[in-house]
Parts: structure tokens; sequence; C-alpha cells
């Protein structure tokens, strides 16, 4: 990966071609393969999600489009919001109602800077790394919060506000319970963190931070038991009422890349990312992944939603005071051991 | 004029507008979201001086934190919120001087080379010495810092809960 780059760079360099022609080229390729990856990935997991909900309901799912279960029903899906009327309701903000898709997509795209699919298959190994995630995944609430405002309708700011006191209340928790791996590896730098887990996974001395960090990212995705930002019976469908079509579609795709950023954080974090025997490395992070994305998705089909007290009750009262727990114990234990 | 020149000049035109954006639209949510882009401006500026960390802590602090609770703030009360409300008062006037002032007094210090132009960058910004500073060189202003912090919690939460005893 890392030599044809540099090759390409060198050939650039021997035509006496400005550097930042061929690392703009690099990065648009780069960016497109991501798109790519997002976009098929999200289109496997509505599938996968449909398939796992109709039989933890005792259906089929879907099964016709494309012959073999169905498979090709994501593939029509896309197809039929791209070319569906372009909806702008009268009473909206046009800008905000337009830009604010765009901010919720921005932000998914940007997690997957510092995801590392492999030793080397990494956009850019940060030294940042964590912090990047965290502080570039709450760009995702002021684009919620952008459309439940602009929409002009009450079901939609109020899809708004609770998404915002949801988001604010379950970022600390998620913070702090990541501080306890961070604490142990000594840096930031996902890549190191992987490399940290050679012989035993975090999972296993962080299991208090492991459960923690899964919780809030549940809740940061707005996913069922913490859907309420979105309530379907309460409020029609929370901040994106009044979108549809092709914009609707991209709030959706945002929501599942956002599920494959933090099953993908978690698994760099608690999982040992691509470490595991005889499988290729990508294969083993995809694998670790997706079972974690199942398990988002199987919770999402067996539990009831929690009310917004009961919400806000588990975040500062149960997941904040255990995080901090963890957090200290870490750093005690890292104190004994010298 | 070189790459990194071109990319400060987009990015500080890029925060200057969205700053006059945060102050010129007749609409308080729309300063509100200009406010998030000036903050993103300013960290990729951080980014380009190399502090990395500065830059990540600006956007969960500020985009993250501040902007989410001025916008919640805003969508509370409905009728700040609501199109056509006036939202600069009648000192317009006056800040403009001062920050006219604030504004000379700067490029005067510039121009003067009061400001070192180009003072040479700490031998590492890595997150660790960072960290180390806060706790041993810095640890006075760092604490300070936290007792004002709380200080502001705690009065938020009394005047929170008198408003709860009075309904």
């Amino acid at each position: 990966m890392e030599n044809a780059v540099e090759r390409f760079y060198n050939a650039f360099a021997a035509w006496g071609v400005p550097p930042v022609v061929p690392q703009l080229i690099v990065m648009l390729v780069v960016v497109s393969v991501v798109i790519l990856f997002i976009s098929v990935s999200v289109m496997f997991m509505i599938w996968w999600e449909r398939k796992i909900s109709a039989h933890i309901q005792v259906r089929y799912g879907p099964m016709r489009v494309g012959g073999w279960h169905g498979w090709a029903q994501s593939i029509a899906d896309g197809i039929k919001l791209l070319i569906k009327e372009d909806i702008i309701p009268a009473g909206a903000d046009k800008v905000v109602f337009a830009l604010a898709p765009m901010v919720v997509f921005a932000a998914a795209l940007a997690a997957y800077v510092i995801i590392p699919f492999g030793p080397h298959l990494i956009v850019r190994d940060l030294n940042i790394g964590v912090l990047f995630y965290i502080s570039i995944s709450s760009l995702t609430v002021v684009g919620i919060i952008m459309a439940g405002w602009s929409s002009n309708n009450k079901y939609s700011v109020l899809g708004a506000l609770r998404s915002a006191a949801q988001a604010v209340s379950y970022e600390i928790p998620l913070v702090v319970s990541v501080i306890g791996v961070i604490m142990t590896v000594g840096s930031l730098s996902m890549i190191q963190i992987v490399e940290a887990q050679q012989r035993i996974w975090f999972v296993i001395p962080q299991f208090l931070g492991f459960l923690i960090y899964l919780m809030a990212a549940i809740a940061e995705c707005n996913r069922l038991p913490f859907d309420i930002p979105e309530a379907e019976s309460e409020l029609v469908a929370g901040f994106h009422v009044e979108y549809s079509g092709m914009r609707f579609a991209i709030f959706f795709l945002a929501e599942y890349a956002n599920m494959f950023t933090v099953s993908a954080i978690a698994t760099t974090l608690f999982l040992g990312g691509w470490h595991g025997p005889l499988l290729p490395p990508w294969l083993w992070f995809l694998v670790k992944t997706y079972f974690l994305i199942f398990v988002m998705m199987w919770l999402r089909w067996t539990l009831a939603r929690l009310r917004v007290d009961q919400l806000m009750y588990l975040g500062w009262k149960v997941l904040l005071p255990l995080a901090f727990l963890n957090m200290g114990v870490t750093g005690l234990v890292l104190v004994l051991r010298g | 004029m070189t790459v990194t020149q071109a990319v400060f000049y987009i990015l500080a035109a890029f925060t200057l507008g969205a700053a006059f954006l945060v102050v010129l639209a007749t609409n308080i949510v729309h300063s509100a979201i200009a406010l998030v882009f000036t903050f993103f401006g300013v960290a990729a500026l951080y980014i380009l001086l190399d502090a990395e960390f500065l830059a990540a802590v600006q956007v969960l602090l500020y985009v993250g934190g501040i902007t989410i609770l001025l916008l919640f703030a805003i969508m509370l009360t409905s009728r700040i919120s609501a199109r056509g409300v006036k939202i600069l008062n009648e000192q317009a006037g006056i800040s403009a001087l001062v920050v006219f002032a604030i504004f000379a007094l700067m490029a005067y210090a510039n121009l003067r080379g009061i400001v070192p132009a180009g003072s040479p960058p700490p031998a590492s910004y890595a997150t660790a010495s960072l960290g180390r500073l806060l706790l041993t060189t810095y640890v006075l202003p760092f604490e300070a810092v936290s007792i004002l912090l709380l200080a502001a919690m705690v009065g938020a939460i009394i005047l929170a809960r008198r408003d709860r005893e009075k309904d």
C-alpha cells in the first residue's frame, strides 16, 4: 500500500509536477474507496437487519428481489430513493434543511479516517486517534439539530431536542470508558492500541469499560433501546419527519455508517482489532465488527424503548459513576504494577 | 505562495466568513449554526499549526458541547427562534468601536514585532507531554480553572432548583 503511494509520488516528482497534484489524486481515490465501502456495507447491513428482524419475529423478510433470499432488496430501494421527487416543505428553512444531511454524512464519513482495517489498511494513523473520533462524532448532533429545527415541525424539533440531550449525556460515559484502554496503552493512536493487544484483548481486563462503551455507543447511534430521538410511536420519526427521497437516504446511510464506525472502534479498542489466527487480518477485523453490529441489531429487535427519565437515570447515575470507577481502578492497577 | 500559505488563506477566509455570518445573520439559529463552522475553521487552523490535540479538543468542547447547549437553549426559548425577531441591541456602534480598537492594537503589535512572528514550535506537541505539563508546571492554573467550573456548575444547579420550587 505505502510503497505504491510512494512510487506514485516519485513518478510525479520525476515529471516536475508539484507534490500537491499527486497528493490530491491520492486523497480523491481514498475518499472514493471509503465512500464505496460505506455504500456497499450499509446496503448489506440494511438487508441483514431486515432479515434478522424478520427471523426474530418469525417471518422471512425480503425474499423476492434478486432471487437468493432477496439479496438485491437494498439496491432496489436505493435506486427507488434516488429517483424520488426532492421535496422541501414550504415552511422549512431551505438552506439549513439542505445542509443538515450533508453535515451528518460528513461527520460519519470523517470518522472512517482512523479505522484500522489491517496493519497498513488505515487512511491515516493520527496520533490523536480515538480523540479524533470522539470529537468528530459530536458533529452528528449538530446536523440532527439543524434538521429538526429547519423542518419547522413540532415532532422534528422534539426529536432534535431529545437527541441533543441524549448525545450530551452519553458522550461523557463513552469518553471516560475509553480512557481505561488509553491509560493501559499510553497512546491514542489506533495502530498502537491494536498492537498492544497482541497477547490479550482488552475486553478481558477492561470488561466494564467495554460494556459501558457498547451501551453509550448504541445511544450515540440513536438505536433501540435508546431511540427516543426518533421514537416512531410518539414522534412519527423524530428529526427526519419531513425528509424524503435522497435526503432521507443520506440520513439513513449516515446512521448505518455510524453503526459500523462505533463497532469498528469497539473492535479496535477492546476486541484486539485485526489480531486472530489463520484468517487474513482485514477479514478478522470485519468479522469482529460485523459481529458487534449483529449484537446491536439483536438488541434492537428484542428490547423495549427506555423512557426519557430512565434514559437520563441510566446515563448519569449508572454509566457515568461506573465509568469513573473503571478509570480509577485501571489507574490504581497501573500505578501498583509500576 | 506555498501550498501551506494558500491553505491558510482559504481557512482564514472560511473562518472569518462564518464569523461575520454569526454577527450579521438575522436569525439567531443561523448565527449558532455559523458559529459551528467558525469553530471548525479555527480547529483546522490548529491542525495547520501541528496542534492536533488542541484541534480535537476545540471541536469536542466547542462544537460537541457549547454549541449544542446553545442550540438547545435557543430551541427551548420559543420566542427567540421565531423569524423576524430583532437580535441586535442598541450597542452595535460601541461594540464596533471596541472591535476596531482591538483590531488596531493587534495590527500595531504585529507590525512592530511585539509578538514574535514565527516563534519556534515547542519540542513536542504530543498529548502525553501536554498532560504532563498540565499536572506539573501548570497545575495551579489547571486547578483554579477546575474550581471556577465547579463553582459555575453549582451555581447553575442552584438557579435551576429555585425555579422548580416556585412552580
